[in-house]
């Protein structure tokens, strides 16, 4: 799977009430959360964003509360995929939950900057700056995750498992 | 073969395993999963997915509508009704509703529906608060809650374990709250990232329930899965009135692997504040410039307990709160409420001019009960002080105990206990 766009750069310990702050979470609808995705760490972002961008943070992405509207509100702002250098564990478990492809890769968080064009192999976790023409090679998806992603998310896995048990 | 730690014991004892290892993947059976307002609506909506009809079990699928409760707008009180009539088609013997309901992680062990050796996951990253009974303990999100209200089970991949041993004599005003950011000011917000935060040593042998919560509480603020005291006689007697189901102490044995120790001596501490905008961002109080407040929130489920409520009213007995402020006070159940009013604290409250309001998370995410203006400062004795995080996105929250919340209440800036007369 191919995903590009356009990197929208972060910093550190992007925490989940700046992805979608606590004032929106009355509702579950995931276009009235995307509306306000990312506004208080950048006002322009959720007007801004176009679909294929690629989030690009940097230590503890995702820190703070357990809110599954954070990864729903950047999937549903079209963004296709978040790398960082780390993540936190929290929203790591709900990225995959959701079906939202995120990547570990210090170096390309470190190299890329806001506006590069940025391409991403998920399954490979090969990332190409098309802007500046570097490669890198995300941390490898523990299998575990991507036999989730293969079955189509945890719902999906969890039908499967209650099947085998009948 | 080095021994294991608390934390593996216990998983392992719920993977049905004799013994795992740190990064090790593995299948827990859960004894009790969470929600609230927020996160129980879309794991119900994910559950209905499933195709299953029923949750695993109706006693052990609990949800506490507390977040914006009582309802604060209509869309509010549309999510919680979603939750209620869920709760009520399944028979859920554990639906908290106004007037019963308290902040989650007061009322679970309050009501003893969580205990020592249990594997608890609730939608809600606060949720390591339970590790303070000796118990595994951690957040997870909405979607899996509800594979585990199917299932009565969840992975986990084992945590490396950090000990903490704290060491030394508690200063007066020193606590619990002063304790955990202190550390957590340590090593940083992502310092325990994946890992178990063992909490050990004479001070943690010394040191009540309430304060023991609050520094399990915030291992998430440490970026921690979990954080976890070693139960003992403290524990026994918090629990053995209260439990609804059998419990279990397991132990650290003396060999067991950590990734670290980290050792302080508590002596030279003193009350410590979190400045905006991280909770790593830590500093004595009696090194903060005079940073003047309009607001100072008590209560949460860092710091809404009864013994936090004592401590407040000790500084705030006879004096009033200063002219400036907006102090609010949230007990963080009915019971303690009650056990408030009995103890004449609700009283010594409201007479210093600080508004008492019916539990709540309230203002602690910014919800309702005391938003920020733009510009405006509060002291918070909750957990976050992230940008917005209290409301306005330019305003300010500083994390502190509640001693010093109050302090500051009475001086309309941050201030030691001991500078108020
Ligand atoms: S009191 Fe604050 S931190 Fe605790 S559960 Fe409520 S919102 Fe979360």
């Amino acid at each position: 799977m191919r995903l590009e766009g356009r990197a929208w750069k972060f910093g550190d310990n992007v925490d989940t009430d700046a992805i979608i702050p606590a004032r929106y979470l009355n509702t579950s609808d995931p276009r009235e959360l995307a509306e306000h995705c990312m506004e208080d760490a950048d006002p322009e972002f959720p007007s801004k964003v176009a679909p294929g961008d690629i989030i690009v943070g940097g230590q503890n992405f995702g820190c703070g509360s357990s809110r599954e509207h954070a990864p729903i509100a950047i999937k549903h702002a079209g963004v296709s995929c978040v790398i960082a250098k780390t993540f936190a564990r929290i929203f790591y478990r709900n990225a995959f939950n959701i079906g939202l492809p995120i990547l570990e890769c210090p170096e390309a968080c470190d190299d890329i900057k806001t506006g590069d064009r940025v391409a991403v192999e998920a399954d490979t976790g090969r990332i190409y700056n098309l802007t500046t023409g570097k490669e890198y090679r995300a941390q490898p998806i523990p299998p575990f995750m991507q036999e989730i992603v293969a079955k189509g998310g945890l719902i999906a896995y969890v039908r499967e498992k209650l099947q085998e048990n009948k | 073969m080095a021994g294991m730690t608390i934390t593996e014991k216990i998983l392992a004892a719920h993977a049905g395993k004799d013994r795992v290892e740190p990064g090790e993947l593995i299948s827990a059976s859960v004894d009790a999963v969470l929600g609230n307002d927020i996160t129980a609506p879309l794991a119900i909506k994910e559950f209905q997915k499933t195709g299953v009809e029923h949750v695993f079990d109706p006693d052990r699928v609990i949800l506490v509508p507390d977040h914006f409760i009582p309802n604060k707008d209509i869309k509010s009180a549309e999510q919680a009704k979603l939750v209620r009539d869920f709760a009520r088609g399944q028979r859920l013997t554990n639906y908290f509703e106004v007037g019963r309901m308290g902040i989650e992680h007061c009322l679970l062990p309050e009501q003893g529906l969580v205990g020592p050796g249990d594997v608890v996951i609730g939608a809600d990253s606060h949720t390591c608060t339970y590790g303070a009974l000796g118990a595994f303990a951690t957040g997870v999100g909405s979607t899996d809650l509800a594979a585990a209200m199917a299932l009565g089970e969840t992975w986990f991949k084992v945590p490396e374990s950090i000990r903490f041993v704290y060491e030394g004599e508690l200063p007066e005003w020193v606590g619990g709250k002063d304790l955990i950011l202190h550390t957590i000011g340590d090593i940083g917000v992502e310092g325990a990232l994946y890992q178990a935060m063992e909490f050990t040593g004479p001070v943690i042998e010394n040191l009540s329930m309430d304060g023991r919560f609050t520094m399990c509480n915030m291992a998430i603020e440490a970026g921690a899965k979990n954080g976890i005291v070693p139960p003992d006689r403290t524990t026994e007697a918090y629990v053995q009135n209260r439990a609804k189901r059998p419990y279990k102490f397991y132990h650290s044995d003396g060999d067991a692997k950590y990734a670290r120790t980290v050792n302080y001596d508590v002596s030279e501490l003193e009350p410590v504040v979190s400045f905006p905008h991280s909770p790593d961002n830590t500093r004595f109080v009696t090194e903060a410039d005079t940073v003047e407040i309009d607001q100072v929130v008590i209560g949460s489920c860092t710091n809404g307990r009864i013994e936090d409520l004592r401590e407040a009213a000790k500084v705030l007995e006879g004096r009033r709160v200063h002219d400036r402020v907006r102090c609010i006070v949230i007990p963080g159940t009915q019971e303690i409420y009650l056990q408030a009013m009995e103890e004449g604290l609700i009283a010594t409250f409201v007479k210093a001019g600080a508004a008492v309001s019916t539990p709540t998370c309230g203002p602690c995410l910014g919800g309702h009960m005391g938003i920020l203006a733009k510009g405006e400062r509060a002291v918070a004795t909750t957990n976050r002080n992230f940008v917005g995080r209290m409301g306005h996105p330019e305003s300010e929250v500083y994390l502190a105990g509640p001693a010093v919340a109050a302090a500051s209440a009475v001086l309309g800036r941050i201030a030691h206990p001991k500078e108020v007369k």
